[in-house]
């Protein structure tokens, strides 16, 4: 086991065997998922911490579950009606929370950069659950996991994203875990959901849905949050959804065994017709159920490999 | 009382001297110059051997806090830190609380100066009431009262009309207006520089454009009101570019750059540490070798720190709710010396000249030089002693630094205001 780190606060500083690591652990955790009793002892009398700053189901119940199926004991500390509210500080929170020894602390924020900050002044395993636009390791971790699966393999293989590139975290761990995986990414959008100088992160950019699409063995399209219309980004959610949105329509012009995904939640009719996020190509579904089996493989890299 | 300073090597740009010599001060000025002076009767003497002595250091940006905010610096422990750091004279920008947009205001700090400072201070005025780039501040009173520029810096007098007739109403003055050069809706929201490192960071970026359109709009009011301009902290290629071609044009314009836009990249934001967060933002790779090339060819006239102090609490959250800024009066001369002159990037004259001279001339300030008859503010700098910054070891009241336990080598080790050495 190549695992040595401490935190896992982004995809960006991987390497690709530690992803390979994940993955191969992920997978043999699937196993447990379908089991009757749902229960293994390996992290009998270790503690995880969930620090949820922003509102997360999916998310923070896929940690909670993770945690529990691996025996841990799991606290779920969201910030709302907490200490936090009253205006103490992230820090000094998530030192109040460490002077209770967790050994893990699952972390999501709403400010880019709020669980480095965390990860450096605590001796705990830091695991960013999301923060702001910046990372969502675990996501991309699941989506690898997705994708292996589905296809066998990842070298090689192009991934289009689509939509709100430019507020994603998703689409910015996934960019370098692809990257890393030796896959080739091409993003899509408006220009003003593209961010800047996207390129250089080794990705190309289409200004084109058909385009960017055409030749996609995995289409992966982005929530678009609605209030990016209030900042003059784009004109009109029906403008976006007629322009960018994925219908049957569009699907005339991909390959026949394209993968569609969506991290979720879905805006059903905006950027995802209804009948294509349910239809054929679609593994929403096995995203939520890899997501699992990537978090009980996380938590146990981090937490396991020492001594309770 | 008098003060020889013995053996030093005299380094005054702008009296083009370079020599090992002594200087006498007499009555708070500089008397003689020459080798092996006697030293008159009652006179204290300085040995300056293997030092270098220059005239004394102005810092014109600086945010002394002082009234409002003296938890976070006060008159007092801003001069302390400024002598510490080699400076001997700065100017305190308006945004205090209240705003210096009046002349009792500027007395205030005046005052507080004269009792409580250890280096001179040049109050900086209001342009509008309370900065609020709506309504003229009283000019003629703050120059009456010894102010002796006009900025609303931390804010961008967005309406070009308003500043048209501040750059106007300013003319008789001869003080310059000093722009904090920022478009407010292209800066909306933004926490660092826009490019490779804020889409990596999920950081909300501004892109050098803010800059670059209040640089253009700024040059093309001064042409149309002869006024005095004077860019603070610029920071992109793009306004180097824009203030070269302005001064060969014949306009009246000037610019600062601070230590960190000479020294740091947005690489330096990817540890998320709130204390790599200013306005302007640390820019990308070229802007920075731009504003190294400007300031060697005199395009920008001088460095200034834009000390910036903030408590601990303001800066330990995270990057996008952190405070702007960063304190500088006592980084930037070793920062400068031992980044910028040992490698050869800047020359030590030049060094010299943008932190004396060059300020001196923008402001329209007697100091700068070391000419027989100036005021004796000297700087003195040894170009050998090694250094650790250990920021609880400033006089500030504030450690907002993004160069905690840097090392170098070089630094100021001695610092005369009107011919005294001042103790901090």
């Amino acid at each position: 086991m190549r695992w040595r780190r401490k935190d896992l606060l982004g995809m960006r500083d991987l390497e690709p065997g530690e992803i390979q690591d994940v993955l191969d652990t992920a997978q043999s955790m699937k196993e447990i998922a379908a089991r009757e009793i749902k229960k293994v002892p390996t992290l009998r009398g270790k503690t995880v911490v969930n620090l949820f700053y922003e509102a997360s189901t999916r998310t923070r119940t896929s940690f909670e579950i993770a945690g529990k199926w691996l025996s841990a004991d799991v606290i779920n500390f969201s910030a709302s009606g907490s200490s936090a509210e009253k205006g103490e500080s992230v820090l000094d929170t998530a030192r109040t929370i460490a002077a209770m020894s967790p050994d893990v602390l699952v972390v999501r924020h709403h400010a880019a950069g709020g669980p480095d900050l965390i990860a450096r002044h605590l001796p705990c395993s830091v695991v960013n659950a999301g923060d702001g636009a910046h990372e969502h390791p675990t996501q991309a971790l699941l989506d690898l996991l997705t994708i292996r699966e589905k296809k066998g393999h990842l070298e090689g293989l192009h991934v289009a994203i689509v939509g709100d590139v430019a507020h994603s975290r998703v689409a910015r761990s996934n960019i370098h875990g692809m990257r890393h995986m030796g896959m080739t990414v091409t993003v899509a959008g408006p220009p003003t959901l593209i961010p800047p100088a996207c390129a250089e992160m080794g990705v190309k950019v289409s200004h084109r849905l058909e385009e960017a699409i055409a030749s996609a063995d995995v289409i992966m399209m982005l929530r678009l949050q609605q209030e990016r219309m209030r900042g003059g980004l784009i004109p009109s959610l029906r403008e976006y959804s007629r322009v960018w949105g994925l219908s049957r329509d569009t699907l005339r012009h991909v390959r026949g065994d394209v993968l569609i995904m969506h991290p979720g939640p879905v805006n059903r009719g905006v950027e995802i017709a209804p009948d294509v996020a349910d239809g054929e190509h679609s593994v929403i579904l096995d995203q939520v159920a890899n997501g699992v089996a990537v978090r009980m493989a996380v938590l146990y890299l981090l937490a396991g490999s020492r001594p309770a | 009382m008098s003060l020889l300073v013995r053996n030093g090597r005299i380094l005054d740009p702008a009296g083009g001297v370079d020599a090992v010599q002594d200087l006498l001060i007499e009555g708070g000025r500089i008397a003689r110059l020459g080798r092996s002076l006697a030293a008159p009767e009652g006179t204290a003497v300085v040995d300056a051997t293997g030092k270098v002595v220059c005239p004394g250091f102005i810092d014109m940006h600086v945010h002394l806090r002082e009234p409002g905010q003296e938890y976070k610096e006060t008159v007092a422990s801003g001069t302390r830190a400024a002598a510490a750091g080699g400076f001997t004279a700065v100017c305190c920008m308006a945004n205090t609380f209240p705003v210096n947009d009046n002349r009792a205001v500027t007395d205030f700090i005046l005052a507080k100066a004269r009792v409580e400072g250890v280096v001179r201070v040049y109050p900086v005025g209001a342009v509008t009431k309370g900065l609020k780039g709506a309504e003229l501040a009283e000019l003629a009173e703050l120059a009456e009262g010894g102010c002796v520029a006009f900025s609303d810096d931390g804010h961008c007098v967005m309406n070009a009309e308003i500043y048209r007739r501040a750059m106007e109403y300013a003319l008789p003055f001869g003080a310059p207006v000093i722009s904090h050069a920022e478009d407010a809706h292209l800066a909306r929201g933004a926490a660092m520089h826009e490019g490779l490192v804020s889409t990596e960071l999920g950081l909300s970026g501004q892109p050098a454009a803010a800059e670059d359109v209040m640089v253009a709009r700024d040059i093309l009011l001064a042409e149309l009101t002869s006024a005095h301009l004077h860019i603070a902290h610029l920071s992109t290629a793009g306004a180097v570019r824009m203030v070269r071609s302005a001064k060969a044009r014949g306009v009246h314009v000037t610019a600062e750059v601070t230590p960190h836009h000479l020294l740091l990249t947005d690489e330096a934001v990817r540890t998320y540490d709130p204390n790599t967060r200013m306005a302007p933002p640390l820019r990308g790779k070229r802007d920075v070798e731009a504003v190294r090339e400007a300031l060697a060819d005199g395009t920008i006239d001088c460095i200034a720190t834009d000390h910036a102090p903030h408590e601990l609490a303001e800066k330990e959250s995270d990057f996008a709710a952190a405070a702007n800024g960063i304190v500088g009066l006592e980084t930037a001369v070793p920062l400068l010396l031992d980044r910028l002159v040992r490698p050869g990037i800047i020359d030590l004259p030049t060094l010299i000249a943008r932190l004396s001279g060059g300020p001196a001339r923008v402001l329209n300030l007697s100091g700068g030089s070391l000419a027989v008859g100036a005021p004796a503010d000297l700087t003195v700098l040894d170009l050998g002693q090694a250094w650790t910054i250990d920021p609880t070891r400033f006089r500030s009241r504030s450690r907002n630094t993004p160069f905690g336990g840097a090392t170098g080598t070089g630094a100021p080790v001695m610092t005369i205001v009107g011919g005294a050495v001042v103790t901090v």
